[in-house]
């Protein structure tokens, strides 16, 4: 693990992800303090990581596109899978590194709520906690991007892929006021996942057994819920869809509440994510 | 060494492997050959814990490579078909990744990586890019990264694939100095290849097992159909007359030349071909006909690749040979 974790460390300091990525965010949250504490004299740094965190939508594909796709393509995989380490090593080895890449310039970003310290009253308390919280929730999308390189041997369909995914996590609480809340529209909603969710079973496992019957079980299960107590799927849809947002859970964190859920969210997100990348690499022995 | 036992292992409906069984001893260099797509690539990323079987086990020194996957994999030294090197490293550094994935550190890291650096001579590259190397040097640090660790047992998939003749030299070399100390087996479809470096010979082909011996062994197997070539100012007619009397020629063919001389083929069924030959060269003494040329053609290991390859009851012979290496 370590030694994965230095190598993939030097890899990135050797090319210019790494310098791209903290330029990137340096710059993002330049912007941001330039706007909200210099020019409109807010003492509030947390504004500034509110606004900044719509960096995360460009960056961290970038960050992580090439972390596992690359492998694959190189066919360096091979070697890994030759080592004498397991696959859960490989992961957390690169996830390790990719968190020590973005903790550098977080680092810096410290310093700026000393620095306007200096001259007026700051929420320290409200700043510190903040950065903490954007920290955990962007060692949760970075998991998410590890998870979507490990898709594909293509970088740029990894980025992309990750673009796509990001920004609609970012959109989702202003999306989930345009889409039905009715019953009905909920249940056609969640029929429509399950038969994507069936069709990914299928296309990862080969077994059209498992996919047709965990699709089957989970129809019968939405069906006889609808007939039973159809109030349960009212607001269903959006309610879902702003709780999945991890944007969305950072405001509370801005708006001076150190909210505990919103960290346990952000962890179980990452983890899970790295659980899939491990799964992701481990079936590809097995294809 | 090594002990493979009914693998298996299927690409949805494309049989790679098909119960593929084996054994391997200390101290050899193995060959293992096959026409492209045979599998061979398959069973040696499943030997060194790259993919899963489908059926079958694999012991390296007794320990199972699906369930003791760590104490099997430092075994092994391995070098896939392509060699998996990060292109923005140096070898050095790319080494010593691999070194210490393997659990080496320290002065013991050094040391090791020092010394492949000597076995494989990139010494004078050692500093640069990998991307910037040649193809000959990206394999030779391919191999040095399958050397750290001191694994008993080498595995190197087609190393010469891509080569020029003069690296394709060095690294048979290699392979041969490598032998000495290491358990070596290596793939190729190049038959002189295997034929010099081998001192056994695996063959597969769709997935099976079809000779499993050694390159002398292969050859003399398929010696009973042997040729003589024979050049002379003789008619075609003359010579069968002349060597009408030697009852263990089979077949004669012969072609003029176009400087006047015959060319004959001679097939024979005798066991001992240096028999038929004095008797055909006493044929000729007596008859006032000239022999310009006489060469006895032995069956190569060409003919026994393409021979076992394309025999159609591969699987019967399988089992047979296995039995007679035992």
């Amino acid at each position: 693990m370590i030694a994965v974790l230095k190598h993939e460390l030097r890899m990135y300091f050797h090319s210019l992800t790494a310098y791209v990525f903290g330029a990137f965010l340096l710059a993002f949250v330049g912007i941001g303090s330039m706007l909200y504490n210099i020019q409109a004299a807010v003492s509030n740094f947390e504004y500034v990581l509110s606004f900044g965190s719509l960096v995360f939508v460009v960056i961290v594909p970038i960050l992580t596109m090439r972390v596992i796709a690359e492998e694959r393509k190189q066919k360096t995989d091979q070697l890994l899978y030759s080592l004498p380490i397991t696959t859960t090593q490989v992961i957390v080895g690169k996830y390790l590194a990719l968190l020590i890449v973005y903790l550098i310039p977080l680092c810096l970003i410290c310093l700026y709520p000393l620095i306007f310290s200096q001259f007026g009253d700051v929420y320290l308390l409200t700043s510190y906690g903040s950065i903490l919280a954007f920290f955990i929730m962007g060692a949760a999308l970075i998991a998410l991007g590890v998870f979507i390189s490990s898709l594909t041997d293509n970088q740029g369909f990894a980025a992309g892929i990750g673009i796509a995914v990001i920004l609609l996590n970012y959109y989702s609480v202003s999306l989930s006021e345009y889409i039905s809340s009715t019953a009905f529209g909920s249940v056609a909603a969640i029929c429509v996942i399950i038969v994507a969710l069936g069709a990914v079973i299928r296309h990862l496992t080969k077994n059209d057994t498992l996919a047709y019957g965990t699709g089957f079980v989970l129809f019968a299960v939405i069906m006889v819920t609808y007939w039973t107590d159809a109030t349960k799927f009212e607001g269903l849809l959006p309610n879902i869809m702003t709780k999945l947002s991890l944007f969305e859970r950072f405001s509370s964190f801005v708006n001076g509440v150190f909210d505990m859920t919103a960290i346990v969210y952000y962890i179980t997100v990452a983890a899970f994510f790295l659980f899939l990348s491990v799964q992701s690499l481990e079936k590809r022995r097995y294809n | 060494m090594i002990a493979v036992e009914h693998l298996t292992k299927c690409y949805g409906d494309f049989m790679a492997v098909d119960d593929l069984s084996f054994e391997i001893d200390e101290g050899h260099v193995y060959g293992f050959l096959g026409p492209n797509g045979a599998g061979k690539s398959t069973t040696m990323n499943i030997m060194t814990g790259c993919l899963s079987a489908m059926n079958g086990c694999i012991k390296i020194d007794g320990y199972d490579i699906f369930e003791e996957t760590d104490k099997a994999k430092k075994l092994i030294g391995y070098l896939p078909e392509q060699p998996p090197l990060y292109m923005t490293e140096t070898p050095v550094e790319y080494l010593r990744f691999v070194g210490e994935a393997k659990g080496l550190h320290g002065a013991e890291l050094n040391e090791q990586i020092g010394e492949v650096i000597r076995q494989t001579k990139i010494e004078s590259v050692k500093n640069r890019r990998i991307s910037a190397l040649s193809k000959g040097y990206k394999q030779r640090v391919g191999i040095a990264q399958a050397l750290l660790g001191n694994p008993k047992i080498i595995i190197l998939d087609e190393p010469t694939v891509g080569l020029d003749p003069i690296q394709i030299i060095e690294i048979r070399a290699l392979i041969k100095e490598l032998g000495q100390t290491h358990t070596v087996i290596f793939s190729s479809h190049i038959l002189s290849e295997v034929q010099t470096i081998c001192d056994r010979i695996l063959i597969i082909a769709k997935g099976k097992l079809i000779a499993f011996d050694e390159p002398e062994n292969l050859e003399k197997r398929l010696l009973a159909p042997n040729e003589i070539s024979i050049t002379t100012d003789a008619a075609a007619e003359e010579i069968k007359r002349m060597l009408a009397g030697i009852s263990h020629i089979t077949d004669i063919s012969a072609e003029e030349k176009e400087n006047g001389f015959v060319e004959a083929h001679l097939k024979t069924d005798h066991d001992d071909i240096y028999e038929i030959s004095r008797a055909v060269f006493l044929a000729f003494s007596g008859s006032g006909k000239a022999l310009f040329e006489m060469a006895l053609k032995k069956a190569n290991l060409e003919d026994v690749f393409i021979e076992l390859t394309e025999s159609n009851d591969a699987a019967g012979k399988t089992t047979e040979r296995k039995v007679a290496h035992k």
